[in-house]
């Protein structure tokens, strides 16, 4: 019973004394030392400059890139315990990730874009279909499942990769800039997304932006300014996508 | 990730470069198809040849001048002047070669025929009626000679279409007139029928006279270009090889342990020469093909590794969405196998028909029986051989892509 209670406490993610140095021709330090936890449930902004480290950060929290000092665990485990095959299950699992430029592939439709990580789940094929339509539902795109991506605004096209960021159930979803490309309407639809996920379906959310409105709209915000965390503060008056939209 | 989604998105991956998937796969399509049309057309070709050979019957030998060539050099040991008239005399002694049959001496040579204003250049032949047997030539009219006429070294001669058609024309009767060769006038007393270019003698192009007359008065020689002896029955075959081998050895006084001056070839012997020649010939002209396979191999490699860098971005995005690199290397390696086995498909269609047009030309326009036989297995080695290259070509650039970072995969512009 104690075990339990103690797992529950456990932050999702720790990170304590992070750093990552770039060597490509010269040295460039994009992180140097960075501290803090997450917790499951959590929606998190992290902003920042441009070239402050924030997207550094990201990848390193996604498994995408490794630290070169410092610690990162997430669910009490690190990169290094994890072989390339079971970092590519976790990134499967348990992340979703939702990019600036939307990344889908093009002349596929909306549905085979969402399916794509189901092709490295393990999943069972029959059941493909049904799972990437819900999912299309919850973005409210049912309406365009056999259009390419060349078909949609980017609204559109930025609720197609979320959709494909929560096929699998995702413990967390990693936003990077997802509404850089957008304009206003179309991000607060966005954030209204992120934040439904967020509080309806209790999926954790780190979102890096580099617009404080933007980030408002999240509970932290961590500050990130020459690969250092700046502030880590608490949002007082958090923006709700929902009532600009209305 | 299961196979046929994977084969999914190979197929999805070429159909996006459609016109560029087309010309990667020319050289393995061009490879493909000069392989089959080798292999296939030096099959129709050995089928041919060996056809005919065995057209002569199984029980046909041939006594030849000259020892066995041993390599090129050697070529000249067949032109030796060895079996003379007493070999003859020798094999038709029953003494010598019990289950010989029909034993005909085989005289030929060139020699300028003409009638009238008209001329002409014939192989001429001196042999027996038996080549008629043996070569399987029919007459188309008159007869052929007797064997009074070649033992009092008569004047006939039997003609082919073609020395009929330079000398008379198509209008005119040649049974019976006098052509001149050599100075001397030789009777037709027969025409063969039209047979084409066989493998090895055309008959259309011949003139066929007692090899007596041919060795006494045109060719002015004493010795035979080859003598013919039929066995009495297959069974008796290798002995007869063996009796004639005796006989001619006594009757040359070679000593034991020295080499013969003339051979004995069986139709197993020429069909095995034949089949040597044209596996050989054939194997080299298929290796000159796969040059090419090389070449195209190159080239997918080439295109797989433009590939590879034009979509590090999905590279990444897919690695970011769970992909393993074991996922990456299989779906660029079946790109690359989906490529070249489909050349294979296509340079195995190709070969395939082309040979048969080749075919029904040979047939239609030389006259040839040429049959067109599918090769079965160089089908199956095209495609296997294609798809190989697709695998060994693809594997460096599968293996580039699989190694990339997902970070700095998806950060590539």
């Amino acid at each position: 019973m104690e075990k339990k209670l103690e797992q529950i406490d456990q932050p999702l993610m720790t990170v304590k004394d992070l750093e990552k140095t770039f060597y490509d021709g010269a040295q460039t330090k994009a992180l140097c030392g960075v501290t803090f936890n997450i917790k499951e449930g959590e929606f998190v902004a992290i902003m920042g400059p441009s070239g402050s480290g924030k997207s550094t950060l990201l990848h390193i929290l996604g498994f995408l890139d490794h630290a070169t000092g410092g610690e990162y665990l997430f669910e009490g485990k690190s990169q290094s315990d994890l072989t390339d095959e079971e970092l590519a299950h976790v990134r499967n699992k348990k992340m979703g990730f939702v990019f600036q430029n939307f990344n889908l592939l093009a002349r596929t439709s909306v549905l085979e874009n969402v399916k794509l990580p189901l092709l490295y789940s393990g999943i069972k094929e029959k059941e493909w279909d049904a799972m990437a339509r819900e999912v299309i539902k919850t973005v409210g795109l049912e309406h365009r499942l056999d259009h390419e991506p060349a078909q949609l605004s980017g609204g559109e096209k930025q609720r197609v990769a979320i959709a494909r960021a929560l096929i699998n159930n995702p413990k967390v979803i990693f936003a990077d800039e997802p509404t850089g490309n957008l304009d206003s309407k179309s991000g607060k639809a966005i954030m209204e997304v992120l934040q439904t996920l967020n509080e309806k379906m209790g999926h954790t959310i780190i979102l890096i932006t580099h617009e404080t409105y933007t980030a408002e709209h999240a509970e932290r915000i961590l500050f990130v300014r020459d690969g250092k965390i700046e502030s880590d503060r608490r949002v007082d008056n958090r923006l709700s996508a929902n009532q600009f939209i209305k | 990730m299961t196979l046929k989604y994977s084969l999914k998105t190979a197929f999805n991956g070429l159909r996006a470069n459609k016109s560029r998937s087309a010309l990667t796969i020319l050289g393995i399509v061009i490879g493909i198809t000069a392989i089959m049309m080798v292999m296939s057309l030096g099959q129709g070709a050995q089928d041919l040849i060996l056809g005919q050979i065995q057209g002569m019957g199984s029980r046909t030998l041939s006594v030849e001048p000259g020892k066995r060539p041993e390599g090129m050099m050697d070529a000249m040991a067949m032109m030796t002047d060895s079996l003379k008239a007493k070999d003859l005399e020798v094999i038709k002694n029953k003494g010598n070669v019990p289950h010989a049959g029909k034993i005909m001496p085989v005289v030929f040579g060139s020699e300028t025929m003409t009638f009238e204003n008209e001329a002409t250049k014939p192989t001429i032949f001196g042999v027996t009626d038996f080549f008629a047997e043996i070569y399987d030539v029919s007459l188309a009219q008159g007869r052929l000679m007797t064997d009074e006429e070649v033992r009092s070294f008569a004047d006939v001669v039997v003609i082919g279409t073609k020395v009929q058609e330079d000398l008379f024309g198509l209008n005119k009767d040649p049974m019976n007139q006098k052509v001149k060769i050599k100075g001397r006038n030789f009777r037709v007393i027969g025409v063969l029928a039209k047979k084409g270019q066989s493998a090895m003698v055309n008959f259309d192009k011949a003139a066929i006279i007692p090899y007596t007359t041919a060795q006494q008065y045109l060719l002015g020689i004493k010795y035979f270009n080859a003598i013919v002896v039929q066995a009495d029955s297959e069974e008796t075959v290798d002995e007869t090889v063996n009796d004639l081998k005796i006989a001619i050895r006594n009757s040359h006084g070679i000593d034991p342990g020295e080499e013969d001056d003339f051979r004995v070839e069986t139709q197993a012997d020429a069909i095995a020469i034949v089949s040597t020649i044209t596996n050989v010939l054939t194997l080299f002209l298929a290796a000159v093909a796969a040059i090419s396979l090389v070449v195209g191999g190159v080239g997918i490699m080439n295109i797989m590794l433009v590939s590879v860098t034009e979509r590090t971005r999905e590279i990444g995005l897919r690695k970011a969405l769970g992909a393993t690199s074991k996922n990456i290397l299989l779906q660029f390696l079946l790109e690359s196998v989906g490529l070249t086995a489909t050349g294979g498909i296509i340079g195995i269609t190709l070969g395939v028909s082309f040979s048969l047009l080749i075919a029904f030309a040979i047939n239609k326009f030389a006259g040839l029986a040429w049959g067109y036989n599918f090769p079965v297995s160089a089908a199956l080695l095209g495609l296997g051989v294609s798809g190989l290259i697709g695998l060994v070509f693809g594997i460096y650039p599968a293996r580039q892509a699989a190694k990339k970072s997902p970070m700095e995969a998806l950060r590539y512009e």
